[in-house]
């Protein structure tokens, strides 16, 4: 029962923000010097300053002399190319790059300012990983990229006109695809087989977008020589539900539902990602509780992306009761989720600043039960298919990709693990504590599919692992969300009774969160690898631009250099062993 | 209620008597709303029946739905779990899943339809032999959700007819379940005549 008090009793004592003030990242003296480093042997490159990353501002002559100088120097694998439109400036665009090294676990981003009838050289020359981002650039701005080898459209539809993510495009005008303009695919042959003589004819057969055998909207269309794939080309976007765009017409709180649907087997870590983003944005932390919460909470959702991965993935080749092996304890953690805030698939648990309500007070006792009962759901699995020879005929050696490759692609996650690549964003870059718990990062070798499905029970595990620190640690005290009305609403019995927090809460919900201008970029480990958010504020309630680097995108962008010379069943079982969510894949 | 439920003397399957929903759920027995007025022999004795031949067919459509489910985000999730362990849509006779739309008579459209995907929807509704029902599942199939956005379908009623519409983003299994339920219920009552 709330007392009523006439002057408001709100502790928070910080400073108000000053609208339209610029960012400071925390880190931004030590990057601005690596920064100065890593500029002075990049010959015709500007370092831009004041950000949380290393950042050149590059002539876009000098991008791939750029690229190739990085790549040699260790930042090997592409994490993400995307695109900013400022349309006051002249030159309007902002194609930006951000690359990783695996031995400095360093990042770095460089961008390129061309104006609306320019175009940059393609990347495609350096990294494999560019392709599909280039043409994402080339479908949502119309910057065109001299030299990709296939420039179209790659999310948008074939009848879709202008270029959707320009700010000076109405976010709801669609253009209509009737059957007669879809487009033909003609699969690219592998130049392996172009001149190969074989005995039999060669078919160009079409997987999906609505097949058995494709979990989502994947669309294969594959030529064929047999039964050995030859050709292979892939077309995606059938899930594109404009993420990106709903983010910039919706304030920042309610762009976190948009974030669930994006990876939905794993929807906390969507949401977690996202909203530390925005706390590096604001200067923020969450409480210890909520990062607590939010912690066990990953880790379940990273066993249930990975429960699904495997259950669907051994229904592909027939093995039915491994799927009802592995739902049932997957419904155990929902209820778990649905105990903490109602909702199962997409709880949209997380806000700004913390969690939107406090998890139920016997918590970690469920949690307790559940870390208890799944091991055996999983060695149950294990007992079933590890030693089955149909089961090892149709993964071992199937699909491999080589490390080098692999990174090329830019693959993260658990398909870059199974290469024998040990990076885990976890390790390389912890948040949420992860560097207080301990947890080994399986990685495998042969890149194949037998290899992913280890890497993911061992993963599985290793969360287990994580879960029982957690949970013997015991819950911190304390709030779920930040003291801070800037951020946060206050709570309800002091709405009702004090007149400043009415106007605090008049004031979030009207204005919304304003963030310093500026623009940052934080990552976490998805289900499916790294997931990372960049977001541009302008100091309005909306974001300026977000950005979400989805995991599955390059991954699945390297799908024909796995399935070439394998049969049609082979690439149903490496589909499913690489985990591709539509919602992600699409934005 | 009829009285005579003994099991016919020529019969080899022992049959349980239906009672009033609720008070057999109790015991353990999963009588649905009504089933127990459609035992055959209810209708008419036990040795033949009168009825018209399309109640008999009804009944029987209702009975044995054949879902396609046009899976294609989060709702095709749920649609798995209710396919799965937990929820288990057998118990209501709907659980023989084909992704071939030339063998099903139920398309459940779960998920986001994008400007892209309309076509493909279209074509593959088009394939589905009569009767056909549609059930949408969830916001966006239902009116495109909170996806009012340059790429996405409005509701997949702006392409296909639907029956059902399920609310819900996602909708719980529960949720579709009851759909179906209800869907079933106007199989049999006749309501659907289209294409028949």
């Amino acid at each position: 029962m709330s007392t009523l008090t006439k002057y408001s009793a709100i502790p928070y004592t910080g400073p108000a923000p000053t609208n339209r003030e610029a960012y400071v990242p925390k880190e931004v003296a030590a990057m601005d010097a690596r920064g100065a480093e890593i500029a002075a042997a990049l010959p015709g490159v500007e370092q831009e300053t004041g950000q949380d990353l290393p950042t050149f501002v590059v002539p876009k002559a000098h991008i791939v002399a750029t690229l190739t100088a990085l790549k040699s120097a260790g930042y090997t694998l592409p994490l993400d190319l995307w695109g900013v439109d400022y349309p006051a400036r002249e030159q309007r665009f902002d194609v930006m790059y951000q690359l990783y090294s695996l031995e400095k676990n360093e990042r770095v981003r460089l961008k390129v300012r061309v104006a609306e009838d320019e175009s940059v050289p393609t990347g495609t020359g350096v990294f494999k990983g560019l392709n599909w981002y280039e043409r994402e650039v080339f479908d949502m701005y119309g910057v065109r990229f001299d030299g990709h080898p296939n420039l179209r459209r790659i999310l948008c539809h074939e009848a879709f006109q202008g270029h959707a993510l320009r700010k000076d495009y109405d976010p709801a005008q669609r253009w209509i695809l009737t059957e007669k303009d879809v487009a033909k695919i003609i699969p690219k042959i592998d130049p392996r087989f172009e001149d190969v003589d074989t005995d039999f004819e060669r078919v160009t057969l079409n997987l999906g977008p609505s097949h058995p055998a494709t979990h989502g909207t994947l669309r294969i269309v594959v030529t064929l020589d047999g039964e050995r794939i030859i050709g292979a080309d892939q077309e995606i976007g059938y899930l594109h539900r404009c993420f990106e765009k709903s983010c910039e017409t919706h304030t920042y709180q309610q762009a976190i539902p948009f974030t669930d649907r994006l990876n939905y087997m794993s929807a906390i870590i969507n949401n977690v990602g996202y909203c530390m983003a925005v706390e590096k944005l604001l200067g923020i932390t969450a409480p210890p509780r909520a990062q607590h919460i939010r912690l066990m909470l990953c880790e379940f959702m990273r066993i249930a992306d990975h429960l699904v991965c495997i259950g669907t993935n051994l229904v592909d080749m027939g093995a039915l009761t491994n799927f009802w092996y592995l739902f049932q304890p997957r419904e155990e953690i929902y209820g778990l989720i649905e105990a903490c805030c109602g909702a199962r698939l997409l709880p949209s648990y997380t806000r700004i600043g913390g969690l939107a309500v406090d998890a139920p007070p016997n918590f970690l006792e469920m949690a307790q039960r559940l870390v208890e009962r799944l091991p055996k759901h999983i060695n149950d699995v294990e007992k079933l298919v590890d030693k089955n020879k149909i089961f090892l005929d149709r993964v071992v050696g199937v699909a491999p990709i080589t490390p080098e490759l692999a990174i090329e692609y830019g693959f993260t996650g658990p398909c870059l693990r199974a290469c024998g690549v040990p990076f885990d964003v976890r390790k390389a870059s912890p948040y949420l504590g992860y560097e207080t718990y301990d947890f080994d990062v399986p990685i495998a070798d042969g890149g194949d599919t037998f290899a992913r499905y280890l890497v993911r029970m061992e993963e599985m595990r290793q969360s287990l692992k994580i879960l029982q620190q957690a949970i013997d640690r015991g819950m911190p005290e304390g709030p779920v969300i930040v003291d801070n009305p800037y951020v946060a609403l206050p709570p309800k019995s002091k709405v009702y009774n004090e007149m400043e927090s009415l106007i605090y809460h008049f004031k979030l919900i009207m204005h919304g969160i304003q963030p310093p201008v500026g623009e940052t970029y934080f990552q976490v480990e998805g289900g499916n690898g790294e997931l990372g958010f960049y977001v541009v504020s302008d100091g309005t309630k909306n974001p300026y631009r977000v950005r979400c680097r989805p995991p599955c995108f390059q991954i699945y962008s390297a799908f024909p250099d796995m399935i070439i010379g394998q049969t049609i069943p082979d690439a149903v079982a490496a589909l499913g062993s690489l985990n591709i969510i539509a919602g992600e894949l699409d934005h | 209620m009829p009285t005579n439920l003994d099991t016919p003397p020529n019969s080899i399957v022992a049959r349980k008597p239906g009672g009033v929903p609720g008070e057999e759920a109790e015991k353990g027995l999963i009588t649905l709303p009504g089933e127990s007025e459609r035992e055959i022999e209810d209708l008419a004795g036990s040795t033949y029946l009168t009825t018209k031949v399309d109640t008999m067919v009804n009944w029987a459509r209702g009975n044995s739905l054949w879902p396609l489910p046009f899976g294609t985000a989060c709702c095709a999730i749920e649609f798995m779990s209710l396919v799965s362990s937990h929820y288990d849509l057998a118990r209501i006779g709907a659980e023989v899943v084909r992704f071939s739309p030339r063998q099903a008579d139920l398309m459940i459209v779960a998920g986001t339809i994008v400007d892209k995907m309309a076509p493909v929807l279209k074509k593959i509704y088009d394939q589905m032999p009569e009767p056909k029902y549609v059930v949408a599942m969830g916001a966006c199939a239902t009116s495109g959700g909170f996806y009012r956005m340059y790429h996405v379908v409005q509701g997949i009623d702006e392409i296909i007819p639907v029956d059902i519409w399920v609310p819900g983003c996602p909708p719980t299994p529960e949720g579709l379940m009851y759909g179906i339920l209800k869907l079933k219920e106007k199989i049999e009552r006749g309501e659907l005549k289209r294409g028949v």
